[in-house]
């Protein structure tokens, strides 16, 4: 798709006292194209640069392969304590009242606001040899997990809040009218409601761990087959001039993050046309 | 004057306007009434610039005005939510205007002054639009559009999202205010009572057509087909003649060639009653009669009268 | 739904305790062991050259970056929310990915085409230029990085806020660029702020990407995040724990101001 299809076809449709964002549309679209998405083709260009056969024993090779599938695997995981632990935060943040409410609420978004590598400080120093704690899991698997887990925390807490907060209270009084209990009117009438949310937050917490790097740098001790993620792995194979192997990694990575993208944005139209029919049942 | 002629509108496969002409004498206050998807508000916003057809033209005050943009029209457009600038005082709504046009402060404030003392806004230049009522707010936008002297003002439902009384209130409102300012107002609403009250013209429409033109009162006697004129008030089918309720007669004697019928129901509604019958092939007629002449015939249920017409409009169905 | 107390408590109770290992420990523990040996120590440890250079370099960088965010952001927003345009719905997705990829694969992706044997390294450095292991591949990296905040903040303010406003200016004489600066902007001003303080949260705390592209040459093109892993690498704990206190500190600013904007950009709504 060219850019100039791209505003003339804008231009056409619209009505005269809206014209001008075409020019500004078309040197948008550049921007992002030379920032974001011809690097990235590059990565994937870099990675074929040998042939398929370079690519494929690129990515499976013992260490790539051993680092891909723990990376899933614990991303996996991560996305799953999540689901449970995100819901149940932003419930209690939504349905519950207690004292210091707001600052709990605010606190949710500082794994946002902090940078990854001091993240990964802050858990090495509780969790680590030196730590305080009488909890040593640095450089095994767990921490790879623990490190995970902080930096996704607010991904599916913030997808459930507001799904939360607009849910209808009166769909759940009625069900309980009708005989049901806590865990029926949980089970049969809240939680189809956020499922959606819950799905969306947990693939992103997926995608973002999948790549996570700074937080994990620290405190893995990237131990090769054993808790080095692939982005470290990516990072090692740069470093010793490894290119063409580092671009292939780093192809399965960007594919992995492309179907995460299309799998939320499939969630989101569901979620819409869940909304849209209950809207009309409304009706 | 307002002229569009031959317009025609598409959205993708759907017609909007399907070869609509429309003419809007000076000084008028014309109506274009219709149900919702009749393409009476797209017909306002090409007449203002905010859509542009895929053909025909515009023409205002006789000057071809098709690819003039809204900006140098010389129109005011009123929506139906307002579109109150939120983040500026009243004052500064209304200002803005006159400030695109850099007209010099003193002369702003007092052309704003001015215009919200005539919409009754005169104690509420310094308010945000948010601690207005709905009706106040809408009388902004009113002195907000026509504090820029436009050749045309053009109001699209403009009462539509206010409840039934301050509704009414406005409409009175803005039928005295056109008596003052005479500027060639067109208002698009679906709501035939408004048209019928505040208008001297009406131009009804449905399908992207316009079915008929003229005066309130032309159009309730002699509508022009039948959607005309059950859309401008009730209908009763008698026979194959489509009849206002209120132009049936009813006698408790046989008359020659009118339809006999059996009441089945007389509902008193204060001055007028509602008189709902059977006739005698198994239609059901509603006919409404002043409480004097309900009383007079002493109905109740189970009566046999005749039906005959009594008024000028029918059609036949 | 109606929880007998001892349910909700408990409930309660998880969820803070969950917050509170993960997350509250941690932060707390940092602050703790950086202040432990007085605060003479931290200042001293924040104020050699080679931190001051860090953090004016981190300023620079993000002063860079954020405005020509903020700008495209606006832009785009406008474009997404406003226009109709063939493959609109793949720009709208484009615009997702560096939320999604790997800030590793950010900076790969930045070598390949802007260094040395990129696909633009001949041209850039037959121009003299040199991007990759230096201040100009850092911006492009945190660029990348920040890129969608302002975007994805400001798009659904002005989906909320419609476009009747704007028409009304339209008719009332205003052009296209008088609309923008005194209807638009003020209307998305909050969703603009709030869009503005993540991409500066994320502009300063990126790491992955720019650990790959800066080189990491001190006092010229460490950033504080490198700074921290810098002297961690050299058993400097006391030195990392300084700085990354003083980034914790930005962070905790971050969300102060993001807890202040929210009700504002809400109003809107």
């Amino acid at each position: 798709m060219s850019t100039t299809a791209l505003t003339r076809r804008a231009t056409a449709r619209r009505p005269a006292w809206r014209s001008s964002g075409a020019l500004g549309l078309g040197i948008a679209t550049l921007w992002l194209s030379i920032i974001v998405l011809l690097p990235l083709a590059a990565v994937v260009a870099r990675g074929f640069d040998g042939g398929i056969d370079t690519f494929w024993h690129a990515i499976t090779n013992r260490q790539a392969i051993a680092a891909l599938r723990f990376t899933v695997l614990v991303s996996l995981l991560t996305a799953l304590v999540n689901a449970v632990a995100g819901t149940l935060i932003a419930w209690v943040l939504v349905r519950d009242r207690f004292p210091g409410k707001r600052i709990v609420n605010a606190l949710i978004d500082l794994p946002f606001a902090l940078p990854t590598i001091v993240a990964g400080l802050t858990l090495l120093a509780l969790y680590g040899d030196q730590g305080v704690v009488d909890i040593h899991i640095a450089f095994t698997q767990w921490a790879v997990l623990l490190a995970f887990l902080f930096v996704t925390l607010p991904f599916v807490v913030r997808a459930v809040q507001p799904v939360l907060i607009e849910l209808d209270r009166e769909m759940e009084q009625a069900a309980v009218s009708l005989g049901a209990g806590n865990w029926t009117v949980f089970r049969r009438i809240v939680l189809p409601n956020l499922v959606p949310a819950i799905l969306s937050g947990a693939a992103l917490a997926f995608a973002r761990a999948v790549g996570e790097f700074g937080s994990v740098v620290l405190i893995s001790g990237n131990i090769p087959l054993k808790t080095q993620v692939s982005s470290v792995y990516i990072f090692n194979q740069i470093e010793s001039d490894s290119e063409i192997s580092a671009a292939a990694v780093a192809t399965v990575l960007l594919l992995v993050s492309v179907l995460v993208l299309i799998g939320i944005r499939g969630l989101g139209r569901w979620g819409a046309r869940h909304e849209r029919a209950l809207a009309e049942d409304g009706r | 004057m307002i002229a569009a002629t031959n317009i025609t509108k598409r959205f993708g496969d759907y017609v909007a306007l399907d070869d609509v002409s429309l003419e809007v004498p000076d000084g008028s206050l014309t109506a274009l009434l219709g149900p919702s998807g009749s393409g009476k508000s797209t017909l306002l916003r090409i007449i203002g610039g905010l859509e542009s057809p895929d053909e025909g033209s515009v023409q205002i005050n006789g000057e071809e005005a098709t690819t003039i943009s809204p900006q140098r029209r010389g129109i005011g457009f009123v929506f139906q939510h307002y579109a109150a600038f939120k983040h500026m005082t009243v004052h500064d709504n209304v200002a803005f205007g006159l400030k695109i046009r850099k007209q010099p402060k003193a002369r702003v404030k007092e052309r704003v002054d001015e215009l919200l003392g005539i919409v009754g806004l005169a104690g509420y230049a310094a308010r945000y639009p948010s601690q207005l009522s709905g009706g106040q707010r809408q009388r902004m936008a009113l002195a907000r559009a026509l504090a820029v002297e436009p050749r045309v003002l053009l109001l699209d439902e403009p009462f539509g999202a206010l409840d039934a009384k301050v509704r009414a209130e406005l409409r009175e409102w803005l039928r005295r205010l056109h008596e003052e300012v005479h500027v060639t107002t067109l208002l698009v609403t679906h709501d035939q009572e408004e048209a019928m009250s505040i208008a001297d013209h009406i131009a009804v429409m449905d399908h992207g057509k316009i079915e008929q033109v003229g005066a309130p009162r032309d159009l309730y006697d002699q509508p022009a087909n039948s959607f005309v004129m059950s859309f401008l008030g009730p209908v009763s089918k008698l026979g194959t003649k489509l009849v206002r309720p209120h132009d049936i007669a009813l006698s408790q004697h046989a008359i020659e060639g009118a339809a006999q019928a059996m009441v089945s129901r007389v509902v008193h509604l204060g001055f007028e009653v509602r008189v709902d019958l059977m006739l005698a092939e198994g239609q059901a007629v509603e006919v409404q009669l002043t409480r004097h002449e309900a009383d007079e015939l002493e109905l109740s249920s189970g009566d046999i009268v005749w039906l005959r017409t009594a008024g000028a409009a029918a059609l036949r169905a | 739904m109606t929880l007998t107390r001892r349910w909700r408590i408990t409930l309660r109770a998880v969820a803070l305790g969950y917050l509170a290992l993960l997350l509250l420990a941690p932060v707390g523990v940092i602050f703790y062991r950086t202040f432990e040996h007085g605060v003479g120590a931290v200042w001293d440890s924040i104020t050699t050259p080679a931190a001051v250079s860090a953090f004016w370099l981190t300023v620079e960088v993000a002063a860079i970056a954020v405005p020509l965010n903020t700008i495209f952001g606006i832009v785009m927003a406008m474009a997404l929310a406003r226009g109709r345009f063939r493959g609109k719905w793949l720009l709208n997705a484009a615009i997702d990915l560096p939320f999604a990829i790997s800030p590793i694969v950010i900076g790969l992706a930045l070598v390949l085409v802007f260094g040395v044997n990129g696909w633009f390294g001949g041209a850039l450095a037959d121009a003299g230029i040199k991007v990759i292991f230096s201040v100009p591949g850092i911006v492009l990296a945190t660029i990348f990085v920040s890129l969608p905040f302002v975007v994805r903040e400001v798009t659904p303010v002005l989906r909320e806020v419609g476009d009747e406003q704007e028409q009304v200016a339209a008719t009332l004489g205003a052009n296209g660029w008088q609309t923008f600066w005194r209807i638009t902007l003020p209307a998305i001003r909050w969703g603009i702020a709030y869009g503005v303080v993540l991409s500066v949260a994320r502009a300063i705390g990126e790491f992955g990407a720019v650990s790959v592209v800066s080189g990491k040459i001190a006092g010229e093109t460490q950033t504080l995040t490198l700074l921290v892993e810098n002297r961690y690498g050299n058993y400097d704990v006391s030195g990392a724990y300084a700085a990354a206190t003083l980034l914790a500190l930005i962070a905790l600013a971050t969300l102060l101001a993001m807890t202040l904007i929210k009700p504002r950009r809400e109003e809107n709504e």
